[in-house]
């Protein structure tokens, strides 16, 4: 198969889904899109079953604090026949962390929103066994959200006014 | 530890016997729990439990400058840290836009490919221990202690090796370097000849590996499969190929495919990546020649940490030494994500950087994490000793798998 252009793909989706996505750019070459949560499900199942990006190389999260909705789901996506990634991002209400799961278009998600779950508490609906994977079963806090310091918060030899900013 | 099985006190098939296998077991190659549920010998369901080893390396990350990331990445899959450790540097090369110089890029080309090649050699020489031979990992054994020789004269480590810098190498290779990789060159691929055969027409080896976890394509993508247990089951995906990075383009390879994904053709890709990977490296030490044997960096002096006799003897050194140290250097507010072949599959960066000190997020895309997954499901079913050399032939990480 030929490759398919970044253009060319984004015509594709918006001609799909009009205003439901946004484009946020494309770094470094990899088409970067923003979508709503009732929509995601829709276009990830759009890629895989019609655009052929059989393969999900990754779902994390990101938690901006300052913003209005402070949590990102990042999905990566991969053409392997076209050779072509696309980068998807839903944000997220912090009192309503809730977003339906890909586990179902695709098996290797359930890992990976495990993952996202036990560091941010992002709740992927529909997940068959959304439980904690790495971190103790116990644990009461999502510890990659910004608000847990890695260290001592009461140290601040590493505070940036130390460093000019 | 009740919670995570299958199966509970009241149902009928609570007559079956639970095991744990793991977390530390004779038989499994690093911390890996399992706990499965066997009628027999027949595993009836199995769950896994991992995370033992989990060291928070994307929190660590986020306080700290890149280039102090660096052996964060070596203690990912430890069996092959310089492709880890040259993934890392890309993916900030790429997000400052260094263009490397090709001497870099073959030098580093060269090294990934003896990492690939130590990584397999463990994981092709344990299945034939798991299978009851061991004559072939102690033999293999010695070449990847002559690869960490060629290491040691590199970098000065040999396991966790923080080989190479942002923006180069941090010294040049000397001449005992380029001889210990000679003589490697000249005399692995004797001892591979007889290690393939002694186990590729094996009628023991043969018996214990073939149709055993036979996975077809669609299950593996599904999956998410990547690496050499991707390319048995007959996809012919490899970063190296697909997406070339560090001049991969200029050389002349193949990505070995299997047909049905199981142990047995996993053993034989993982094999013939090794007979690749002396072919991609005989190639970069004839193009090297061609190259200015004095280049070993890019000439990017606002990113690439000066030598230290630089650093006390002259001021501009000075300067960029202190603002790399201290995370001063002006970096894009941006994204990127950088994808590597590791030995187990695509090893992916994903760094959201703000301009700070350190990254802002970055997520590393584990294959060992992704890949093992689906080890209890496919587990179901079979005989647990079939289930361990399953493992085996998955080559999963526990450094990698837990982060």
């Amino acid at each position: 198969m030929a490759k398919i252009s970044n253009e060319e793909l984004l015509q594709q989706l918006v001609s799909k889904f009009d205003d439901k996505i946004t484009q946020l750019g494309d770094p470094y070459g990899l088409l970067t899109i923003e979508t709503s949560r009732d929509e995601i499900t829709n276009v990830l199942s759009y890629l895989k079953n019609d655009l052929d990006f059989i393969h999900l190389t990754d779902i994390t999260a990101i938690h901006y604090p300052e913003l209005e909705k402070p949590f990102g789901v990042i999905y990566h996506v991969h053409n392997l026949a076209g050779g072509i990634r696309i980068r998807i991002k839903v944000f997220l209400a912090a009192n309503d962390v809730h977003i339906p799961t890909a586990s179902e278009i695709w098996n290797g998600a359930n890992w990976m929103e495990r993952e996202t779950y036990d560091f941010f508490g992002i709740q992927f609906d529909g997940h068959p066994d959304l439980r904690r994977i790495l971190n103790v079963d116990d644990m009461e806090v999502f510890p990659m959200r910004k608000e847990y310091p890695l260290e001592d918060p009461n140290r601040i030899d590493k505070k940036d006014y130390f460093f000019g900013r | 530890m009740h919670n995570h099985l299958l199966i509970t006190d009241n149902d009928p098939q609570s007559e079956l016997s639970t095991l744990n296998l793991g977390p530390t077991h004779p038989a499994t190659h690093g911390v890996f729990q399992n706990v499965l549920e066997l009628d027999g010998e027949r595993i009836v369901s199995g769950v896994s439990t991992i995370g033992y080893i989990h060291r928070a390396f994307e929190k660590i990350a986020e306080h700290r400058p890149f280039y102090q990331i660096t052996p964060l990445t070596d203690r990912l899959n430890y069996c092959s840290s310089p492709i880890n450790n040259m993934g890392w540097h890309m993916t900030v090369e790429k997000l400052l836009g260094i263009e490397m110089p090709k001497r870099v890029d073959y030098l580093r080309v060269i090294i990934m490919e003896l990492a690939r090649i130590t990584d397999h050699i463990v994981c092709n020489g344990v299945l034939g221990v798991d299978t009851g031979a061991f004559t072939g990992f102690l033999y293999m054994m010695q070449f990847r202690e002559h690869v960490y020789e060629i290491y040691e004269e590199i970098c000065g480590s040999r396991l966790t090796t923080n080989i190479g810098r942002i923006g180069g190498f941090e010294r040049n290779f000397n001449t005992i370097a380029f001889d210990k990789i000679r003589k490697f060159l000249k005399e692995f691929p004797v001892a591979l000849r007889e290690f393939e055969a002694l186990f590729n027409r094996n009628r023991i080896f043969i018996d214990r590996t073939k149709d055993i976890a036979a996975v077809t394509a669609e299950t593996a993508l599904s999956y998410s499969w990547t690496g050499p247990i991707l390319r048995a089951a007959g996809v012919d995906y490899d970063v190296r190929a697909q997406e070339p990075y560090s001049s991969y383009q200029d050389f002349d390879f193949e990505v070995p495919v299997g047909t049905n994904g199981d142990v047995y053709n996993r053993f034989l890709v993982r094999n013939e990546e090794m007979w690749q990977s002396l072919r991609i490296i005989e190639q970069a030490m004839e193009k090297l020649e061609k190259e200015d044997l004095s280049i070993f960096h890019a000439a990017v002096p606002e990113f690439y940490l000066p030598p230290k006799e630089e650093v006390y003897n002259n001021m501009e050194a000075l300067i960029y030494h202190f603002k790399i140290v201290m995370g001063e250097i002006d970096t894009p507010t941006t994204e990127v994500y950088h994808a590597v072949e590791g030995a187990n599959g695509e090893l992916g960066f994903y760094l959201v950087n703000d301009g700070g000190r350190s990254p802002y997020r970055l997520h590393f895309r584990r294959p060992s994490f992704v890949n093992y997954q689906m080890y209890a499901p496919m587990s179901r079913g079979m005989v647990l000793s079939d289930a361990i050399i399953n493992m085996s032939s998955l080559n999963v990480i526990a450094g990698e798998l837990d982060a």
